[in-house]
Formats: C-alpha cells, structure tokens, sequence
C-alpha cells in the first residue's frame, strides 16, 4: 500500500476531475455574462440566478416537483415499510416475490412502461393521465427496489426477527412491537431511502414527459424547455438542481452513519456486529446508496 | 421465524394488500396491457405478429436496434475498464475517504439525463469549451467532432456507466484478500501475474454481472440522448417513445411490440447479472 499510495491517488484524481469536469463548465456558464467563442468568460454576474429564481414559472415548477416528491415518498414508505417488515418476519418464504417485483423496473423501463400507462390511464375509469396523479402512482413503483434494499438491510442489522419475538414474550402486541421496537431502529435506513427516493423523483423526466408533458411543468421538464430557449438561464437551473441533489446525498452520508438512542450495551453489541468483513460492509454501502441504474 | 396463528396471518396478509394493489395498477397490468397490444393488428383488435415482423425487419427499427445494441456495449465496455482501475484506487483509501469518494460518485450518478446533456452542450457543443479550445490551438481532428453524433452520444454514455459500474464493481475488489497477494508474492508471481492469474479470474464473475447491468441500462436510457439530439439520432428507445407520442399519428402496437423487444433484452442482460452474482456467492466472494 505504501509503495502503491502514488497511483491510486492519481487514478481517483482524475475520475474526480473527469466527473466533476462537466459541472464544473457548466457552473461557470450560470456566471458568465456572456460566453461565446473566447476561452474563459470577461465578465460575470448573478443575473441568471435572479432571473430565475424571479420567474414565476420556475418557482411553480418547483413547487409542483417537490409535491409529487413528497407525496410519492411518503405514500411509498407507508406502502412499503409494512409490507417489506411483514413479509421479512412472517413470510420469509414469499420474499422471492417482492425480490422480483424489485427487478421490474431494471426490465422495463420508464421509455417501455408508459406505453401501458397511457393506454390505460387515458381513459376508462381512472383517466389521470396529464395530471400529477399518475405520476404519483408510477413513483412508487420506480423508488420500490431503493427503498426495498435500505429497509431489509436495516431489518436485517438489527435481527428484527429476534427483537419482535422478545417483545412478543414481554407482552407487547404486534402492533406495538412494530411501532415501537421495529421502527425506531429502522428509523436511519428508512430516512436514507427517502431522501434516495426523493432525489430520484426530483430527477425523473422520462415518465413526466411522456404521461403528463406540458400540462404539469415540473423542474424537469421546465429545463428541458429552457434549454431550447435560452442556454444561460438553463444552467442556472442545473446548478441549483445540482445543489439540491449535494446537500440531499451529504444528508445521506450524515443520515448513514447515524444510530438513533444507542446506549453503552448497544453500543458493545454493535462492534461486534462491526467485525463483520469489509466485503459485506463494501456491498451494504453501495446498496444503500442505491448502486442501480437510475431513471438515465 | 416468529410463528403466527392462522387467523393473525390473515391480518398480516391485510400489510401487504396496499402493496399488491399499487404494483399491480401501476405495472403489472400496464406492462400487461402492453404485452397484449403488442399482438393486437391496429385497429387494437385480433391476434397478429406483423408488428414484431416489421419491429425486426423494417430498415428503420433494425437500424435503431443495433444503434442502441452498438452504443450500449461500447459504453458499457469502456465504463468497466475505467470502472475496474478507479474502484480498485478507491478500496486503497482509508473508511471515511472511501465512504466520501463513493458517495461523490453516487451522487454523479445521479447527474443525468437533460442536465447531463445540457453541461455536455457547454463542454464539447458547437460552441463548447473543448471546441474553442481545439478551435484556438488549431486541433482540426477535434474541431470536426460532433456531440450530436453517435460518438458524442457513446462520450456521455460512457459518463454517466462509469459511477455505476464503480458502485457495482467496488464491493468485488473485497473477495480478494491480502493473504493471497502476500502468498503469491512469497511464490515469487509479479504484480502482473497475480492479477492475470488470480485478481482477474475471481473478479470475473462480477465483471459479467456489472457489464449486464450496464448493458441494460443503457439500452434502456432516454432523456439524455433525447435531451441532445431529439429524435433525430436513431436509438430503439427514441424510437419507441416517438411511436406513442410524438407528433406523428401514434402507433401504439407497433411501440409495443418494440418495446417489448428492448425489455426482452434488458431482461437477459440482468438475468445475467443475478445468475453472475449467484455464481460468485457460491464461491464464497
């Protein structure tokens, strides 16, 4: 390793300055006054970021994404949290199914769902395409493999199987078992998958564009159509979006390493859940940031 | 297991009723739907197999179909040769480093689609940063590059496969452990011939399985080649996606019949990756 410090340093160096390149051009854009054809900008103002952060439209588009962000991820969680816990400690035996379901939205993804979607939902009995209510309903089902793996690992750390059998011999109920044993301890892994969840929702385009397009404008589709426009304002609205999506993911890490009430005993019993090997601490981690391909 | 008596079983199965429900309405019977209009000749009715026929001989849906399958693997084959060298360098680092570097690659993960194509329009566009650059020292080869070409399309494919095959690839690079490269070493093998022998060989596994979900991913992808280039650039998602709703009269059978071409694919590639990592547990990775 010592020997070896030289190049793996060199190696992160560059993939950082190769992923942060693009940003990086795109925030000294936002600032430039204007920025044809020399090598860096001659003047600079923050007259985009007014212009933006003054448009009606743009403060409508964000209202309206973090609405169906919030909506969606809170009626996911109250969706999932129970079944995923249910089916871990009663049914194990079904979990293949939920694993599957998990799997779906890697097979079809959004360019191949929404057909269906809009054949269905156009009309009929449920005709919600071109309102925020569709939308709602197909997040739940695009944030379902996120919050699946950050919620059965978490059951999984603190053995909910055991912890509910012994509130179980002291007496509690099922129900209080749940709500008061299981998710305190569940509690950071879930708030990981929301804020995952939300950050995913914020981001979605495809879906938005092909059920609703003009007729709910979220941040999205708002970029996608000031970008035809006008190229300054645009990248204003990157970097804010780039912002938002900085302080949700060191929320995250923060969020990760937090362990609500953990008292000296379970303290101890957490080193010694920490002796487990860095392979599998490596696979919870990248789970956990959720390392699958995203709505691209 | 916690044992559970009949009748609470039944109140347990009510958790999961909600669950069933949404899935079922929001996927399971659209990608139903979709299956069956697929079959459907275009008067949504009767039972056909013209629109796979022309989905897997028309010269346009052909073309689309290797530009997706071209972009796809060139993508996904140079992402895992960055990815492979990059996530080694960061299993070097200490937990926090590591934990922080990771979470910077995730969060650029996340960067993609429209705001990815937009900052790729300010570095390599027309106008781009790169393309004054190139323009002022006189690089002519790189003057004549075009982002809206199939090259520029694979650049930012290929940028935004590399933190996911990063994040997939990164926890592999714990099956090989320090005695072994130790042993090897004391056996006299060069650092070359550990990894030719050794390293490779038990990554390999995870390899395949990275370059399935990568794969899938791509042919899967969108808004960033939308974004760029509209509907100009011929992929199969573009495609499917113009068939429903673009301006055009839609086809809804036809995009089906394609779309369900593309989820065939998908579908393999990631039953690759599940067969892969199965494959690597059972040596004990």
């Amino acid at each position: 390793m010592e020997r070896g410090k030289l190049w793996p340093g060199s190696v992160v160096a560059l993939l950082l300055v190769y992923l942060f390149l693009p940003i990086a051009a795109t925030l000294l854009f936002s600032f430039a006054k204007q920025w044809q054809s020399e090598l860096l900008p001659d003047a600079y103002t923050l007259a985009w970021y007014k212009q933006i952060f003054t448009d009606v439209r743009f403060l409508e588009a964000i209202g309206r994404s973090v609405f169906i962000g919030v909506v969606s991820v809170a009626l996911s969680l109250l969706v999932l949290v129970p079944a995923i816990f249910v089916l871990a400690v009663y049914f194990p035996k079904w979990e293949r199914a939920m694993q599957a379901a998990a799997l779906l939205p890697f097979a079809f993804p959004p360019v191949v769902s929404a057909i269906g979607l809009m054949k269905l939902y156009s009309s009929g009995p449920l005709p919600i395409t071109g309102t925020p209510w569709i939308l709602i309903g197909v997040y739940l089902t695009i944030v379902q493999p996120y919050i699946y793996q950050s919620v059965r690992g978490s059951l999984r750390t603190i053995r909910a199987g055991e912890l509910v059998e012994a509130a179980e011999m002291l007496g509690a109920g099922r129900w209080t078992a749940f709500r008061r044993v299981i998710l305190p301890n569940i509690l950071p892994g879930t708030m990981v998958a929301a804020l995952l969840s939300f950050s995913i929702i914020f981001g979605e385009f495809v879906m938005a564009k092909m059920l609703v397009g003009g007729e709910y404008e979220t941040v999205q589709m708002y970029l996608y159509n000031e970008m035809k426009s006008t190229g300054q304002t645009a990248s204003a609205v990157v970097i804010a979006y780039f912002a938002l999506i900085l302080v949700l993911s060191g929320l995250t890490l923060k969020l990760g390493r937090w362990k609500p009430g953990r008292g000296r005993r379970q303290t101890q019993r957490r080193n010694r859940h920490e002796l487990r090997s860095d392979r599998e601490r490596a696979e919870g981690l990248s789970a956990a940031a959720g390392a699958e391909p995203g709505p691209y | 297991m916690v044992r559970a008596g009949a009748s609470q079983r039944k109140i347990m199965l009510l958790a999961l009723l909600p669950f069933v429900i949404w899935v079922s309405a929001f996927e399971l019977v659209p990608i139903g739907r979709m299956l069956m209009m697929s079959f459907q000749d275009s008067d949504g009715q009767g039972f056909t197999l013209g629109h796979y026929v022309k989905g897997l001989s028309g010269p346009i849906y052909v073309q689309a179909l290797t530009n997706s399958l071209r972009i796809a693997l060139l993508s996904s084959v140079i992402a895992i040769f960055v990815a492979l060298f990059c996530a080694y360098a960061i299993t070097r680092y200490t937990t926090r480093m590591r934990d922080t570097l990771l979470m910077l690659t995730n969060m650029i993960g996340n960067f993609a689609g429209v705001p990815l194509a937009f900052a790729f329009m300010i570095l390599m566009g027309n106008n781009g940063v790169f393309t004054i650059i190139a323009r002022e020292f006189g690089f002519d080869s790189f003057g004549a590059f075009d982002l809206y070409s199939e090259l520029g399309l694979t650049l930012i494919y290929v940028y935004f496969q590399v933190p996911l095959a990063v994040m997939l690839l990164y926890p592999a690079y714990y099956g090989i452990r320090e005695e072994w490269r130790e042993a090897a070493a004391v056996l006299g093998a060069s650092a070359y011939r550990f990894w030719r022998h050794i390293g490779i060989p038990m990554l390999l596994p995870s390899i395949v399985g990275t370059f399935g979900m990568l794969f899938a991913n791509a042919l899967g992808a969108y808004a960033t080649a939308y974004a760029l280039t509209g509907s100009i650039y011929n992929l199969l998602s573009v495609r499917i996606s113009a068939l429903v709703s673009g301006d055009i009269f839609p086809n809804f059978e036809l995009g089906s019949a394609l779309a369900v071409i593309l989820a065939a694919i998908m579908l393999s590639a990631i039953l690759l990756n599940e067969w892969m990592s199965r494959l690597s547990r059972r040596r004990g990775l």
